[in-house]
């Protein structure tokens, strides 16, 4: 099993559980099992069209997937994933 | 509510004056009692990671959030939220600040006017995806003007 790290932000969705086991495969079935699992997630993952949000970063080890293989890089049973929130703002 | 204790508010308002004319961000960590009153006890500054106009935008590296969580775990404390400056305008938030905005995070602002700090206020995003101001008690400078 996989382990992916849900931030703070969104711990309140997930019963307050930081770190949880996904089966594995891609990051787009990765992230289709939490949001399966945790229904209230979703919006805050997701864009209406079902892509990873763009104020959302999602890295496998210390690797964005916006430099690998995107939703489809692959996720092994050692593989950490990391939901890391996109913090910006401004005037 | 929210209050920021004296240590943490030094810490928070001095990144704000230094950064001047620019913004500043880090981040706030403490503890959150059942009733969701939310007490910050430390503040970490954090590099303003914007390529560009960093006196109209801030931007904190995905490198830079894990140290966030990561302070947290190692120090037994909540993160809270997160604090950025507003050069010369209100603390009050910009659409760019909302859409990037998370759940549960308290946004603190602080308003900084010619170099000196003027208020701060907090804010939290709700269900709908907009900000709730969150009652402040700061402890060194005057609030809600």
């Amino acid at each position: 099993m996989a382990t992916i790290i849900i931030p703070t932000p969104l711990r309140k969705f997930t019963n307050n559980t930081a770190k949880l086991q996904i089966a594995g495969g891609t990051i787009e079935s990765s992230i289709k099992e939490l949001t399966t699992n945790f229904p209230d997630l979703k919006r805050h993952l997701l864009d209406e069209n079902g892509r990873i949000r763009s104020f959302v970063n999602i890295f496998v080890g210390d690797e964005d997937i916006r430099d690998l293989q995107q939703e489809q890089t692959l996720v092994k049973d050692d593989t950490v994933v990391s939901i890391i929130p996109a913090i910006a703002g401004g005037l | 509510m929210i209050t920021i204790e004296n240590q943490a508010e030094k810490i928070m308002n001095d990144d704000a004056v230094k950064a001047f004319p620019d913004e500043c961000c880090g981040f706030m960590f403490g503890y959150e009692d059942a009733a969701g009153n939310r007490v910050v006890t430390g503040a970490l500054p954090i590099n303003n990671s914007a390529v560009e106009n960093r006196k109209r935008r801030f931007e904190i590296a995905p490198k830079d959030y894990m140290k966030g969580e990561r302070y947290a775990a190692e120090n037994d404390v909540q993160f809270l939220g997160i604090y950025h400056s507003h050069p010369n305008h209100p603390a009050i938030p910009s659409e760019h600040d909302r859409v990037a905005a998370q759940p549960y995070f308290s946004y603190v602002i602080i308003s900084v006017k010619e170099g000196v700090i003027d208020h701060a206020r907090s804010w939290v995003l709700n269900e709908n995806f907009q900000f709730d101001e969150e009652a402040y008690n700061n402890q060194l400078t005057n609030t809600n003007k």
